[in-house]
């Protein structure tokens, strides 16, 4: 009976994330996933001697309350630390259980003989390093999204080293097996995942974030070999597979390797491109005059990124849109893979103000447009659009895939001020002829343009 | 040296003979595991890239199904410590099932309700 609950929520989760390959589907798989963590929940209980249950019922629903009371209130462009809070917890559930494991090894039903003892060892010590290390990876990059925390360095080889050093306390583990290795193992692990986020820059978030959704999977997964429960095993391998997923097309969308964004540092290319900026001179131009360019095209293009989220001008920004498309513009969105800071944030951010999705596009599916449109209207993205990935080998985004923001006839650029953007790179684009650029907070700017075409 | 490999070799292989043979519970949840990888791998390439985010969210809230070595943990009355750490553990992961649908839930309402 157990076993066949279990089968049926492994299926649950399997079609919950299969709805979401459509967005009509997407709620059904939400449910699906709901009841497959119902039933879940249902067939460990049968398995358990159920006068206990009381107390353990009440834990989730203190838990259940927090959360739910959390997911509440959050704002949408917070969504990326709620996610990496929310691995976080995960990571820690996993080495506390781990720990259980460790502790007590008669606890899961696997009773302790010399031969399979190794096995279990293993099978311990890997949930409970994984574990670790999304814990407290997360929560270095919950504080670092957060803005509470800016980065230092932590040179690569440093990484390399704690590494080494995990890898050998997990083998010492896993001969000695007692509880003062598994501390031990756990708390290099944690101080692994310190390091290994201190020195990621905040454009690589979404790489970061989904890296951290593979790991919870991960761990999930060497929790399930520790059960033996193969539940576990399946869901731990579903999430892992889609974080590393995740991470592969975010790497993909900035040309770069998940081992370049992990371990190399950017630092020295900064300080050249820092100086040539402050020499150069661009258009300015006023709200008003981005109004009357915007009423004359015929299409544009809406280029939204990072700048958009923080200044909260999605909504100000859909404005914009509907009063150009009652004027019989043709309006789309073009979306980068990696803008903003996590997978999908612009994507959910554009929802959020009732944008239609019709009207957004990917990268591949919008490039071509460009060349059409009358005005590439750019709200707070800069390096996804930057030439100098397609033309300039010595770049440091070289190869990056870009949207071709700069083949419209016009360009509107909404920047907070005229600094470099995350790669530090000088952006052609802001010193073009046909660039006009609109410094200032983009909400701001987006309510006086709405003004100027009424 | 030669045989100094040899030997290696050999005792390498006693290892993982005896490992497989000992554990073939160990060996089913091995294959399980990599049955599932190809799943994943297959079910989330079909994804949109639109909904990356809710992705991300749901997979993030059903993670958690470890709660039930959690709730193992915490039913019995024989260790202090786990007992402890699996309420705790609990706690922790109902937060992320209930957040983790929540959000999901709140996202793909967005999604919708402008079709």
């Amino acid at each position: 009976m157990t076993d066949m609950l279990y089968l049926t929520s492994a299926v649950c989760f399997i079609l919950s994330l299969k709805g979401l390959s459509s967005a009509e589907s997407a709620r059904r798989g939400n449910l699906y996933g709901i009841s497959g963590m119902i039933l879940a929940c249902i067939a460990s209980y049968l398995a358990l001697d159920f006068s206990s249950a009381l107390p353990t019922m009440s834990a989730i629903a203190i838990g259940g309350g927090i959360g739910f009371f959390i997911a509440r209130i959050v704002s949408m462009t917070s969504l990326p630390q709620l996610v990496a809070g929310f691995h976080s917890l995960v990571g820690l559930a996993a080495v506390l259980i781990s720990f259980s494991a460790c502790y007590a090894p008669g606890l899961f039903g696997t009773p302790p003989c010399a031969e399979t003892h190794i096995v279990r060892l293993i099978e311990v010590g890997l949930g409970a390093a994984i574990g670790a290390v999304t814990f407290s990876g997360s929560v270095m990059a919950f504080l670092k999204l957060h803005g509470v925390y800016k980065g230092h360095g932590v040179s690569s080889s440093t990484n390399m080293f704690i590494a080494l050093l995990m890898c050998s306390l997990f083998l010492y583990f896993v001969y000695a097996g007692d509880t003062v290795a598994f501390i031990a193992l756990a708390a290099l692990s944690l101080l692994f995942g310190v390091t290994l986020i201190i020195p990621i820059g905040g454009a690589d978030m979404p790489v970061v974030v989904s890296m951290l959704n593979s790991y919870s999977g991960w761990a999930a997964s060497g929790i399930g070999f520790t059960l033996n429960n193969d539940l576990l095993v399946i869901t731990g391998a579903l999430v892992g597979a889609s974080g590393a997923i995740l991470s592969y097309i975010m790497c993909k969308g900035m040309n770069r390797s998940l081992w370049n964004v992990i371990f190399a540092s950017k630092q020295d290319v900064a300080a050249n491109n820092a100086i040539l900026s402050e020499t150069r001179s661009y258009k300015q131009g006023a709200p008003e005059d981005a109004a009357f360019i915007l009423k004359n095209a015929k299409s544009v293009i809406i280029v939204p990124g990072y700048g958009m989220a923080t200044s909260k001008a999605q909504y100000a920004l859909k404005e914009v849109g509907d009063i150009l498309k009652k004027k019989k513009i043709c309006v789309k969105y073009a979306i980068h893979p990696v803008a903003g800071r996590m997978p999908g944030h612009m994507n959910v951010l554009l929802a959020e103000a009732d944008v239609p999705y019709d009207d957004v596009f990917a990268l591949d599916e919008i490039n071509r447009d460009f060349a059409s449109c009358d005005v590439a209207l750019v709200v707070g993205a800069n390096d996804v659009t930057n030439p100098v990935a397609k033309n300039d080998r010595s770049s440091s985004i070289y190869g990056m895939p870009i949207l071709e923001v700069e083949k419209a006839k016009t360009i509107l650029f909404l920047k907070r001020s005229m600094g470099n953007g995350y790669a530090k790179v000088d952006n052609e684009l802001f010193y073009a002829q046909n660039t006009m650029m609109l410094l200032g907070d983009a909400k701001k700017t987006l309510e006086t343009v709405i003004r100027g075409i009424n | 040296m030669e045989c100094c490999l040899l030997d290696f070799c050999d005792g390498f292989y006693g290892c993982l003979r005896n490992i497989s043979r000992t554990s073939s519970t160990g060996m089913h949840a091995v294959t399980v595991f990599i049955l599932a990888c190809f799943v994943g791998y297959y079910v989330v390439w079909r994804v949109t890239p639109a909904l990356h985010a809710p992705l991300m969210s749901v997979t993030n809230a059903v993670s958690s199904v470890i709660i039930i070595g959690a709730i193992i943990a915490a039913s019995q009355n024989l260790y202090e410590f786990p007992r402890i750490f699996g309420f705790i553990a609990i706690i922790l992961a109902s937060v992320n099932i209930f957040g983790g649908f929540t959000i999901t839930y709140r996202m793909l309402r967005m999604f919708r309700k402008n079709r």
